[in-house]
Parts: structure tokens; C-alpha cells; sequence
């Protein structure tokens, strides 16, 4: 199984670097408060179904490199991802089996604890921020949830039956 | 059920090795953080990863650009002759204005010569910040940052943007005391600049009143004259602005007129003062006050 699981971290890395591209995607003014949180929902993705293989090691990396793209404080968002993979790691057995609808409601409860963690460091920072930015990406991310899942189901499709 | 139960040793020794994992990364994330608000030690790993990222800002903005050159490759020539003609005209409309500003670069030029040349063979000024203030309401008298490491005397003369400050007192070293023009013992030599009457202005212990004494009945002095240093005191300079009369009461009964005047400098309103270093003054200070025409070469 380990030496699978090297053969597959391509597949994974790009479905992140596509989250980090949309992540940095410029969107109309109107619509930036609602931009998901592509890149929590793929490493949710993922640590459920692969949690040996993507865990909080590779959540940090990504947030620091997230951070960077996105120029916030270097570590803020590595926190928060690697804090939010932790729980769905600790508990990838039971989302595995939940049906979409209670995935979903997890999912936000995760999108909405990973907004707390971005919204008091940037409190204590002294970075303020309006309310539409922490709940816009809660709701938005939820309902981007079912798309996520399907489409890294697809990249994830060929280890299943292989 | 038995690779589930095979797999729960192994998770019973992982899981605490996970939570220990993401302390020691949450720990490294908040360590990041913090020198990352206060220093800028990290900017070279932010460069590095910053070039790790360019490409993705590549992908992101090829739409954009890819619009673009579509736009511009498939532009029509009619198109492109109409915007060669509007740029021409464009460029014909600058160019005149860009002419103008020639000239009034030169004219700019000229000015700001002449007004060197003036500050040259005039005073001296220097900025100072004015520390504080006496407590004392009786006492108008103020603290500023220069001493006598910045060539401060005792005597000299203060001014802001309006006019007449007040005079150093005391010199300290780095700091020094000034005596207002409104304060009750001070008095200044002025002349009225209308007819060059010659005056005393004597501080009253009110920052928006001064007082003429000793001005007979029949003196030349009306409501808005504006009275000006005059120079015969020695400490200042002369020809600085330092009140306007407002109000002229004849008394026949008594020998002097009651003048009152209005200082022009924002006595209680000034946070920073220039310090002057008069052209006649700062040299010798006893001898050559009647001789201002000396100073001005000596210190030119």
C-alpha cells in the first residue's frame, strides 16, 4: 500500500493546485465575499478518503502557499487548513458513511470553524474584515460541496477499481 | 471486519501521533505568524514561494490576455486607421501643451532662483517645535526643542508663518524658553507701517491684545494700521509684521491715547516657530545695532 500511495500523489497535488488557482481567480467585486474555500473543500476531499496520504502535513503546505498567493499573514491560513484536516482525519470513518445531506451540514460546520480560525487572527493581527466575508464562503462552500465530491471523485475514481 | 479489526492497534498508536503532528504544526503556523507581523525576516521565503505560485497567476490571467490578443489580432484595418488618426491628433495636442510647459518650467526656474537669491541676503530661519507651554496664565512663556547646540541665543527672535512670536529668554542646552509678545513684561519697539511712527507694543496677558502706550493724543495711528518690527530694540529683526491696531481711543482729558492692537501671529494656536537669525544680529550682539547695513554683508 505504500509505495501505491506515491504513484498517487500526482493526481491529488493537481487537484490542489487547481483549487489554489481558483483560490487566486479574480472575481467580480459583488461576487468576492461569496468565493468558496476551493482549497479547504479539496483537502476535506481528500483527508476523508485518503487520510494517510493527505493529513495535516500537506493541509500546513498548502496554506502556506495559499497564504502567499493570497498575501495574507504567513501561517494564518496553514493554521486554520491544517486544524480543520485534523478534525476530518479524526473523523474520516464516520463521514465516510453519511449520506450527502449530512455530509453537507458537517462540511459547512467545517468551512464555518475554518472562518473563525482566518477571522481571529485577524483580530488579534488588528486586520479587519466585514461580516459578509466570514458567512458569504460558509454558505457558498456548502453548496459547492456536492461538485467538489463529485469532481475529485472522478480524479479519486481509477484507485477505487484499480 | 478483520481488516478493521487489524487496522485498530494501528490507529490507536497513530491517532495520538496525529494530534501531536498538528500541535507542533499549529505551534510552527503561530510562531510563523508572529514573525512574520513584526520582522521582515520572511520575506525571502515569501519570494520563493511567491515564484512557486507565478504560474498559477499565469494560468489565471490567460483568459484575459488570450481576449486581448484575440481583440487585437482580429481588429479591423478600418478600425486600426481610425485609431491611427486619433492618436495622431493626440500626440499633436500634447506636444503644444508640453511646449507651454517648457515655458513655464523656465519661468519656474527663474522665480525660484530670484527667491534664493532673496533668502540668501535676508534671514536665517529655523523650524522649532514648541515642547510646552507655562502653566502660569499670567505667564505667556513657551518651551522649544533648540538650544544652544542649534546656535540659539538669548534674545532671539520668533516668528511663525504671520508674524511676531515672541523672544528667547533662556537658552539650555538642547531646549530653550521664550518670553510671548503678549506676555505682560514684554515690550517691543514697532513702527506703524503706514507712516513709520514710531512705537512700544507692551504685552497684556491676553493673546489677542497688545498695548501702545505712551502715543500722544494728535499720533498719526488709525484702526488697521499694521504695526512692524522696527529694529531699534536690538533683538529683532526689523520690518516682521506684529499686530494690527483695532481699536484708537483720544482721550483729551489724559496725555496719551488708549491704542489697542490685535497680534497677527496665532499666539495660542502655533505648534511650530521659526527661530531667526537676524542679519544683523546674531554676530555682535552689544555693538552694531545701528549699523544693519554691515551685518548684511558680514553674514552674506
Amino acid at each position: 500500500m505504500a509505495d501505491e500511495t506515491d504513484i498517487r500523489r500526482l493526481p491529488i497535488a493537481a487537484t490542489i493546485v487547481v483549487a489554489l488557482t481558483l483560490a487566486i481567480a479574480p472575481l467580480p467585486e459583488a461576487a468576492a465575499p461569496y468565493r468558496p474555500d476551493w482549497v479547504l473543500l479539496t483537502l476535506i476531499y481528500w483527508s476523508i478518503v485518503l487520510p494517510r496520504t493527505v493529513s495535516v502535513g500537506s493541509a500546513w503546505l498548502t496554506g502556506v502557499v495559499l497564504d502567499v498567493a493570497q498575501g495574507t499573514l504567513l501561517g494564518q491560513h496553514a493554521l486554520a487548513l491544517s486544524a480543520v484536516v485534523y478534525l476530518s482525519v479524526r473523523f474520516h470513518l464516520q463521514l465516510r458513511v453519511f449520506p450527502m445531506s449530512q455530509m453537507m451540514v458537517t462540511v459547512a460546520a467545517l468551512i464555518g470553524f475554518y472562518q473563525f480560525v482566518l477571522f481571529w487572527i485577524n483580530g488579534v493581527a488588528g486586520v479587519t474584515t466585514s461580516g459578509a466575508s466570514y458567512w458569504g464562503p460558509i454558505v457558498s462552500g456548502t453548496l459547492a460541496w456536492p461538485l467538489v465530491y463529485f469532481l475529485a471523485g472522478l480524479v479519486n475514481y481509477r484507485r477505487r477499481h484499480a | 471486519m478483520v481488516s478493521a479489526r487489524s487496522a485498530n492497534p494501528h490507529r490507536s498508536t497513530r491517532t495520538p501521533a496525529l494530534g501531536l503532528r498538528w500541535l507542533l504544526l499549529a505551534a510552527l503556523s503561530i510562531l510563523l505568524m508572529v514573525v512574520d507581523q513584526r520582522q521582515h525576516h520572511l520575506d525571502a521565503v515569501r519570494k520563493a514561494i511567491g515564484a512557486a505560485v507565478y504560474p498559477l497567476r499565469v494560468v489565471v490571467d490567460a483568459p484575459v490576455s488570450a481576449w486581448q490578443w484575440l481583440q487585437t489580432t482580429t481588429a479591423s484595418r478600418n478600425d486600426l486607421l481610425l485609431e491611427n488618426s486619433r492618436l495622431n491628433a493626440e500626440r499633436l495636442l500634447t506636444h503644444a501643451r508640453l511646449q507651454r510647459y517648457a515655458a513655464l518650467e523656465a519661468e519656474n526656474a527663474r522665480l525660484r532662483a530670484m527667491l534664493d537669491a532673496t533668502a540668501r541676503v535676508t534671514d536665517r530661519v529655523r523650524v522649532a517645535e514648541i515642547m510646552s507651554v507655562s502653566a502660569n496664565p499670567f505667564r505667556h512663556a513657551i518651551v522649544i526643542d533648540k538650544g544652544q547646540q542649534d546656535g540659539v541665543f538669548d534674545g532671539q527672535a520668533l516668528v511663525d508663518a504671520d508674524g511676531v512670536v515672541g523672544q528667547v529668554i533662556e537658552t539650555g542646552i538642547l531646549s530653550s524658553q521664550a518670553l510671548l509678545i503678549s506676555d505682560p513684561d514684554h515690550a517691543l519697539p514697532v513702527e506703524v507701517n503706514r507712516n513709520g511712527l514710531r512705537t512700544i507694543a507692551f504685552g497684556t496677558g491676553e493673546h489677542d491684545r497688545l498695548e501702545l502706550q505712551y502715543l500722544p493724543n494728535n499720533a498719526d495711528i488709525e484702526v488697521g494700521d499694521l504695526l512692524v518690527t522696527s529694529g531699534l530694540g536690538g533683538a529683532f529683526p526689523a520690518g516682521y509684521p506684529v499686530a494690527i491696531v483695532d481699536s484708537v481711543e483720544r482721550l483729551p482729558q489724559e496725555p496719551f491715547a488708549r491704542v489697542s492692537a490685535r497680534p497677527v501671529a496665532a499666539l495660542n494656536q502655533v505648534r511650530e516657530i521659526m527661530l531667526i537669525w537676524s542679519a544683523q544680529a546674531p554676530g555682535a550682539n552689544d555693538g552694531s545695532d545701528d549699523e544693519p547695513d554691515d551685518g548684511v554683508d558680514a553674514d552674506g
